[in-house]
């Protein structure tokens, strides 16, 4: 019944560097899937994931070559076909689905020209009926009105809907397997889940076998039937979904199951030191300097990938767990849901109750009225961000969370003087913090610093740390000597956890990890008191996160820093906030501490939110309740939400913007919806009815 | 307490090769570039002539402003290159003929790319109105045939060589502005030029000491194509009768070309050795400056805009 579509046998691939040094990419990866199966492949950056998936399609980085082992797709060897036959087959057979949609529609061809090309050349049907195939491909990705889509070009189209259209062309050649790398990293959750189901489905209805390509834990649970884990270019885990999440048995799977913030569990996890090495470098196991199970056999003798346990699936379908483990049966025999919940530990702890930051009715444009606006007095579009009121208090976390576009990074750009607020007051202490950052007093400035979103964008790649740690040294401490400036880099190091021999190096020669670290001690050699940080983990690798985010709470132990986060990712703000204010176009919708905010009354946005977020166990569903459909702009008048509300109660919402609520028995709980709270609670705990 | 160990090396890393330095890395590069090295070889070898001619010359029999070898004469044991119309020395003029030259045109290049990317750095970094009506003028300045103008200029006010130098340096430092700002907003809305304002530095800061290292590789390649451009514009100011004057004390591998045009149907050599000189240096530089931007990772096919 279940016929091999894709086998892949021992296969090794390397390429040699400038300096004539082999490098091994993958090693002796066997990988099987059959028709209509979805495959998850996991592992932390550098694994060898993209290029397995790569290789699957013929296809292999220019100067990477196969070292040993096969890949035949449908009893054809596919690096032993000839470069007509191969292109037969891809696109017809096997298709792509990249990572960022965006990049590869051509920006000058109507996107419905761009489906219809691929059906001539995979699916060879043209004229009408080509057109007419493509808008139905387009309704069959559930975009809304097809026929219309198809005559957008792709800059027109949201990044959820630039995937849908990769989606349906892929399609095109109605074909038995597609290969995804990363689908729907860097979409928005409501838009993640969204796609994530379209993928579901359309693999059930065509029965289409899925190679799955992701580092996120949560889409692979939710779309795979079987996973595979990549470790240093070799697979370490290979088992049906359900048995690699609730029974993982190679430490590299439940480290990074352990590593990974939860909806469900508050505090931070537990994080795995160190990075993959380069596949085959190591005499033994490859995993065994980060592995806290390691003995000494570890480090001498590779292990086998052995099969531990075999059960039949619901379809009667035998198959084995594999794994690569010398000590896979003491790991395979404790009980992994009751150890992960000692992997997470709790940092909240503060009660400050002296404000550190107000933000009182601010609001904040990047519209500039042009000379013929004013003379013409066009009106003004609505404030990117407005009426936003929020007390910070000190020591103490305060994450936005919202999907990109909500204002999350404008506010934090209005704190830290990069974008002076248009109206309202934000207040430190006796400062004004509505003035440009180059009007502030260095004393203000020093006290509050900033944290980016990507390290390598936000370290100069010029500098070497040294020089980095240096600037703000320099600007905030001018009368330093050169040698209390270098005893205070050393510290800083230290405090960030690095070793002082990386003061030479430059930001091209760290991990992301490392460099997001000395991003952090940047931040922190100021003595900062406020630290806004943006979406400072989200560039990270999970095993990497956890660290980063332990290492902030740290720091906020020890120096009592007022945090303002900012993320789309609701597992860490669960893990590492104290309060949460969730903003929808640059509105604020729902406000109070983490625990509140998880739990019943929610917002309809805030709800949305939680439903669409994924955990890493299979067995959940996620709760689809607004569509995905992007907004540019916020509405001129009522509740932000109003478009996109699946519980909307009429006219109000388009006029009126709702009051502040709060929950009986609530902290420091405040809704703003229509609907009265004792109703909002109500309709939320009753379970809702799976579709 | 999560143990974080971030020391775990990459074990099988070329450690040696992992700390280099940006600069390290482009030396390394270039040296593994034999294009680059004959470049490099060609355009020192043409520095160190520009220097040691006079004694060199002075070293020969032969004098290169006296009238011994007979007009227009054929090249022979005693005259390599032969004689002009005057019945000078070609060779011995040859050897002297790259001193103004490259004095002016290194000079030259140098200021032109010293002004044109502050002045390019700045627009990129502050943009705004004044960046707005500084390119207009820029553009202005582009559309004008730049010989006409160096001709006027150079015809006015002389043809010392410190003018010719300013001259050309000015007018050369326009496309640089254009250049060095157009790679200076490739770098303008990156995180670590925001993280620097919002630290509270000063512009000029931000603009040397996080822009400038940026475009820096840009402006180098830039700058070295610019000096074979450079080397062309004198030379064809000496060939019209602006650059090195005739008659005086100096030659010039332009005025010599110019000075046996007539005769160059007839009898070529007294332009070879000029003409070799003069071509042998702009493929040189040419080559450098291919393998500088191959080293320095960047594309000059695809170009920096002009």
């Amino acid at each position: 019944m279940s016929e091999l579509l894709v086998d892949i046998q021992d296969l090794s691939v390397g390429y040699t560097t400038k300096y004539g040094k082999l490098v091994h990419v993958l090693r002796n990866v066997d990988l099987q899937i059959g028709r209509g199966e979805t495959l998850g492949l996991v592992g932390e950056s550098g694994c060898g994931k993209s290029t397995l998936g790569q290789a699957m399609m013929g296809f292999l980085r220019s100067g990477s070559k196969i070292l040993g082992g096969r890949v035949t797709y449908q009893g054809h060897d596919m690096f032993a076909m000839p470069a007509k036959e191969l292109e037969s087959i891809r696109g017809r057979s096997i298709a792509l689905i990249p990572q960022n949609a965006g990049q590869s529609l051509t920006p000058t061809l109507r996107v419905g020209k761009q489906i219809v090309e691929a059906l001539e050349l995979n699916a060879q049907i043209k004229g009408a009926e080509a057109d007419a195939r493509a808008v139905e491909l387009l309704g069959q990705v559930r975009l809304p009105s097809p026929e219309e889509m198809a005559t957008r070009y792709p800059h027109e189209l949201s990044g959820g809907q630039q995937q849908r259209v990769a989606v349906a062309m892929a399609l095109a050649g109605n074909p038995d397997m597609l290969v995804l790398d990363e689908p729907t990293t860097g979409l928005d959750v409501t838009t993640q889940a969204h796609i994530l189901e379209l993928l579901r489905d359309i693999v059930k209805e065509m029965g289409t076998a899925m190679m799955y390509i992701s580092h996120d834990l949560g889409v692979i649970a939710r779309v795979s039937d079987r996973v595979s884990v990549m470790y240093a270019g070799e697979k370490v885990e290979d088992a049906t979904a359900s048995q690699i999440f609730k029974s993982p048995s190679h430490p590299y799977t439940r480290g990074l199951l352990e590593s990974i913030p939860r909806l469900t569990l508050s505090g931070i996890p537990k994080s795995m030191p160190g990075q993959p090495p380069l596949p085959a470098t190591l005499p033994g196991c490859h995993f065994e300097p980060r592995c806290e199970f390691a003995t000494d056999i570890c480090g001498t003798t590779p292990p086998k990938l052995e099969a531990i346990s075999s059960a039949a699936d619901n379809n009667g379908i035998m198959s084995s767990h594999f794994a690569r483990c010398h000590h896979w049966d003491k790991l395979a025999k404790a009980d992994f849901s009751e150890e992960l919940k000692d992997a997470y530990q709790d940092v909240r702890k503060k009660d400050t109750a002296k404000p550190a930051i107000t933000i009182t009715d601010v609001a904040i444009s990047y519209y500039r009225p042009g000379f013929l606006d004013n003379l013409m007095n066009t009106p003004h579009p609505p404030d990117t961000v407005s009426n936003i009121n929020l007390t910070v208090n000190r020591g103490e976390t305060v994450a936005l969370v919202g999907e990109s576009g909500s204002g999350k990074s404008t506010i934090v750009r209005a704190v830290s003087g990069l974008l002076p607020a248009k109206d309202g007051a934000i207040s430190f202490e006796n400062f004004d913090l509505t003035t440009d950052v180059d009007d502030r007093p260095m004393e203000l400035r020093k006290r509050i610093q900033m944290i980016f979103q990507n390290p390598d964008a936000s370290l100069n790649p010029r500098h070497s740390v040294t020089e980095i740690l240096d600037q703000p040294l320099k600007l905030y401490f001018p009368n330093m000597s050169a040698a209390e400036r270098d005893k205070r880099k050393e510290e800083l190091l230290d405090r960030v956890r690095l070793g002082h021999r990386y003061l030479t190096r430059y930001p091209g020669q760290m991990s992301g990890g490392e460099k997001q670290r000395v991003a952090i001690a940047r931040a922190f050699a100021a003595d900062p008191e406020v630290v806004l940080c943006d979406e400072v983990t989200s560039a990270l690798d999970v095993s990497v996160q956890a660290a980063v985010l332990d290492l902030l709470a740290d720091l906020q132990k020890e120096h009592g820093t007022t945090y303002i986060f900012i993320t789309h990712d609701l597992a860490v703000v669960r893990a590492f906030a104290d309060r949460v204010a969730v903003l929808y176009q640059g509105r604020l919708c729902e406000v109070g501490t983490v625990d509140e905010i998880y739990a019943p009354p929610f917002h309809p946005y805030a709800e949305t939110l939680l439903g669409a977020a994924l955990e890493p166990d299979p067995d959940m569903e996620p709760k689809l309740l607004a569509g995905d459909t992007p907004e540019s702009s916020p509405p001129e008048t009522g509740c932000p939400f109003q478009r996109r509300c699946p519980v909307r109660v009429g006219e109000i919402c388009d006029t009126t913007m709702p009051d502040w609520v709060s929950p009986k028995g609530a902290i420091d709980h405040n809704i703003r919806c229509h609907i009265p709270v004792e109703e909002l609670l109500a309709m939320q705990t009753e379970p809702i009815a799976a579709d | 307490m999560a143990a974080i160990t971030p020391e775990i090396e990459n074990v099988q890393e070329e450690a040696s090769t992992q700390r280099k330095t940006p600069f390290m890395e482009m030396v390394d590069n270039l040296r593994r570039s034999t294009s680059g090295k004959i470049g490099l070889f060609i355009i020192v070898f043409h520095i160190l002539l520009a220097l040691t001619s006079p004694f060199i010359v002075e070293l020969m029999p032969q004098d290169p402003f006296t009238r011994e070898a007979g007009r227009n004469a054929a090249p022979s044991l005693q005259h390599w290159f032969g004689g002009d119309e005057q019945g000078r020395d070609v060779f011995t003029r040859t050897l002297l003929g790259g001193r103004t030259l490259l004095l002016v045109t290194i000079f030259g290049t140098t200021l032109a790319m010293g002004w044109g990317s502050f002045v390019g750095i700045m627009l990129g970094f502050l943009g705004g109105r004044a960046d707005e009506i500084i390119m207009r003028l820029v553009d202005a300045f582009l559309a004008i045939p730049w010989l006409l103008f160096l001709l006027l200029i150079v015809g006015i006010v002389g043809t010392e060589p410190w003018i010719q130098m300013l001259t050309l340096g000015f007018f050369y430092g326009i496309p640089a502005v254009r250049v060095s700002r157009a790679a200076t907003h490739d770098y303008v809305t990156r995180e670590f030029v925001l993280a620097a304002r919002a630290r509270g530095e000063k512009k000029i800061t931000v603009m040397f000491r996080e822009l400038l290292p940026n475009v820096l590789d840009v402006l180098l390649v830039e700058g070295a194509m610019r000096w074979s451009w450079m080397l062309l514009a004198f030379i064809s100011l000496s060939f019209l009768g602006f650059g090195v004057p005739p008659g005086g004390e100096r030659t010039d591998w332009g005025l010599m070309i110019s000075q046996s045009r007539r005769i160059m149907a007839l009898q070529p050599w007294a332009t070879f050795g000029p003409i070799i000189f003069l071509s042998s240096l702009i493929i040189g530089i040419n080559l450098f400056a291919d393998a500088l931007a191959k080293a320095l990772g960047l594309d000059r096919s695809q170009g920096a805009p002009v």
